[in-house]
């Protein structure tokens, strides 16, 4: 599913040009639950970026289903964000003015589909993360783990073949933390692809694998015995 | 355009910013509601100054004789100088330019009054004798009846057509003039019609205050042979009347033995120049209204600008969100330019409606009153074209701040 081989990544700072990613090669198949730690600066969030074609790369090649995923323009990477990728953000990203039931509605409303289908789906999508009382309420009348589950309904809507979700629970407390990786699993089960980047061990130690990153470059891996997938 | 998201978004955003939103309009509303009533009225000035030249053939004027002052081939200075037939005959054939003559005779000679008397009523009128070319020259309204024809004129028929003033004055009220008989000077007349001045003021007064008789009947009736007191003229419509004039007094000139330099002989007088200034005088506050109103459309358009400007940096997030879910570019300038439009057309359009009401009581309260005003008004076409200016400009004023929102790259809106 995912197949990146020697990226290389550098931002320049005037003239000294800073290296973050030192050339990765990482395999992820689909159906894998994953999660990418390490310690700040290591790099695991340009990475997260770049597999989530928010940000270019210098070198290497980048394989997302298959296809190459390097030079895209603005109009081509917003369709593969649109058809093949869903995001969920630490902070949420919830639009403010927007209900849930329309914030999860929202990545079908750039694939053209009508009003009255993606509701519809987006109502199915905020059942099945336990939501469906809450679908009128805008966001900020909602709990942080309420906030996730409405933004992993809203990643899930467009039937990415990836989930990709950055420190998904670094804004919530320990319990609501549970929750959210359990929906990630149950996800998971469903057959999506999950890329989860995080600091905290226990939320690694729920992914079926784990890729630690140091300094630009993968350092191991471990495999979680009894974790999901 | 039809996107209820679209419109559910931009109405969100006006609500969240009502007063900044509002304040802007304004600046839009304002713009388009000044130009309406500055052109508006300027059409009314227009109206109300050039009403009194609208009664006149475009390019007309008038020729008659005085006395010379120069001595030539053999003829003593001092001479006075009078037209006849003959000398509208040569001059009808000789000027290419010229489209109708109007020659007129009066009776008591200018400014003159005549016993006008009908049944036990007597009072002062001008009584001219006319063909019916000067009608086209100044034109009149027939309120009753018709003017003189051809054939008035050809056959020497003793009728009249007299002005609203003198049917009120001769007449009981409600009474209908035509068929009656008036005297002229002791000659019966039949009234065939009544006319009404499109002019206004004094000229108006004189205008009503006066008969028309057929040219030849009032050279029979009061002895005056082939006698004509002044020319009256119409150029072609493309000619100079200043053109036509000096041929005019060309051909009397050569008729009537007088000095070629002899300015003094022959009295002119043409409107051309009076009609040339006047244009030019109301076509110069016609651009500059338009160059008043353009600029403070512009402030308008340019304040819409700014806002959006604002707005996009405020939705830099949420831009970023839209991004990483899918939006391509295009679908955020669209949203971007769609909300400036929907902003300076609205308000636009508000400005239109009011100008537009303001202009209409101003109609309304002045009426046909004032002298050197009438008739406020902008026409469709204006209104129309004012407000594509504005969509237009809406449209370039959500440009920049469109560009400036599809710019903003997915990565950093959502970091900071």
């Amino acid at each position: 599913m995912i197949h990146i081989q020697q990226i290389r990544k550098s931002y320049r700072m005037g003239a000294l040009s800073l290296e973050v990613l030192k050339g990765i090669d990482l395999t992820i198949n689909e159906g894998e639950l994953v999660s990418i730690m390490g310690p700040s600066g290591s790099g695991k969030s340009t990475l997260l970026n770049i597999l989530g074609i928010l940000d270019q790369y210098q070198e290497g090649e980048y394989h997302l289903a298959g296809t190459l995923m390097k030079n895209l323009s603005e109009r081509k990477a917003a369709y593969y964000r649109n058809h093949y990728l869903g995001f969920v953000f630490q902070s949420f990203h919830l639009l403010e003015f927007k209900n849930a039931l329309e914030n999860v509605a929202l990545p079908l409303y750039y694939q053209k589909v009508s009003r009255r289908r993606r509701n519809r789906q987006a109502m199915e999508l905020l059942e099945r993360v336990g939501l469906a009382d809450r679908a009128q309420h805008m966001p900020n009348e909602l709990s942080g783990g309420q906030k996730q589950r409405v933004a992993i309904a809203r990643a899930l809507i467009s039937d990415p073949k990836v989930i990709l979700a950055d420190e998904p629970t670094g804004a919530l407390d320990s319990q609501t933390s549970d929750q959210v990786m359990d929906l990630f699993r149950e996800v998971n089960a469903s057959g999506k692809t999950v890329v989860i980047v995080t600091h905290e061990a226990e939320i690694a130690a729920k992914t079926a694998r784990t890729i630690h990153l140091r300094d630009g470059v993968v350092q191991n891996e471990t495999h979680q015995v009894g974790a999901a997938s | 355009m039809f996107d209820y998201d679209k419109w559910q978004e931009i109405f969100a955003t006006i609500m969240k910013n009502k007063l900044r939103t509002l304040l802007t309009m304004f600046g839009v509303f304002w713009g388009l509601f000044l130009m309406l009533l500055l052109l508006g009225t300027g059409e009314g000035l227009r109206n109300g100054v050039t009403k009194d030249f609208s009664a006149w053939a475009t390019s007309s004027g008038f020729v008659w004789g005085r006395r010379t002052t120069l001595p030539y081939k053999g003829l003593r200075p001092g001479r006075a100088i009078n037209f006849d037939l003959d000398d509208a005959l040569a001059i009808e054939n000789e000027i290419a330019e010229l489209d109708a003559l109007a020659p007129r005779i009066q009776l008591g000679g200018f400014g003159g009054s005549n016993n006008v008397v009908y049944g036990d009523k007597t009072a002062a009128f001008s009584v001219y004798g006319d063909v019916p070319a000067y009608h086209r020259l100044l034109k009149v309204d027939f309120v009753k009846g018709r003017g003189i024809n051809p054939r008035d004129v050809a056959e020497r028929r003793k009728i009249a057509v007299i002005g609203s003033e003198v049917h009120r004055v001769l007449y009981a009220k409600g009474e209908d003039p035509i068929g009656t008989y008036i005297r002229l000077n002791g000659v019966f007349f039949k009234v065939v019609g009544v006319f009404k001045s499109r002019r206004t003021g004094n000229a108006a007064g004189r205008d009503v205050q006066s008969v028309h008789v057929p040219l030849t009947a009032a050279q029979q009736a009061f002895n005056r042979g082939k006698g004509i007191d002044w020319f009256g003229f119409i150029a072609k419509s493309g000619s100079s009347a200043a053109v036509v004039e000096g041929k005019m007094m060309d051909v009397i000139k050569r008729r009537k033995r007088i000095h070629p330099d002899d300015v003094n002989a022959l009295g002119h007088n043409n409107l051309e120049e009076d009609f040339n200034r006047m244009r030019g005088l109301f076509d110069g506050l016609r651009w500059f209204v338009w160059f008043v109103g353009l600029g403070t459309l512009a402030a308008g358009v340019i304040g819409v600008s700014n806002i959006m400007l604002i707005v996009v940096r405020e939705r830099t997030r949420e831009i970023g969100i839209r991004r990483a879910i899918g939006a391509t570019p295009l679908s955020i300038v669209t949203l971007i330019i769609q909300e400036a439009v929907v902003l300076t057309a609205f308000a636009g359009y508000v400005g239109l409606l009011l100008g537009i009401g303001v202009i209409e009581a101003l109609n309304q309260v002045v009426g046909t009153n004032a002298s050197m005003f009438l008739r406020p008004s902008v026409d469709f076409q204006t209104a129309v074209l004012s407000l594509v200016i504005l969509v237009v400009g809406g449209c370039l004023a959500g440009l920049i701040p469109a560009q400036r929102a599809a710019s903003i790259r997915p990565i950093e809106a959502i970091q900071s």
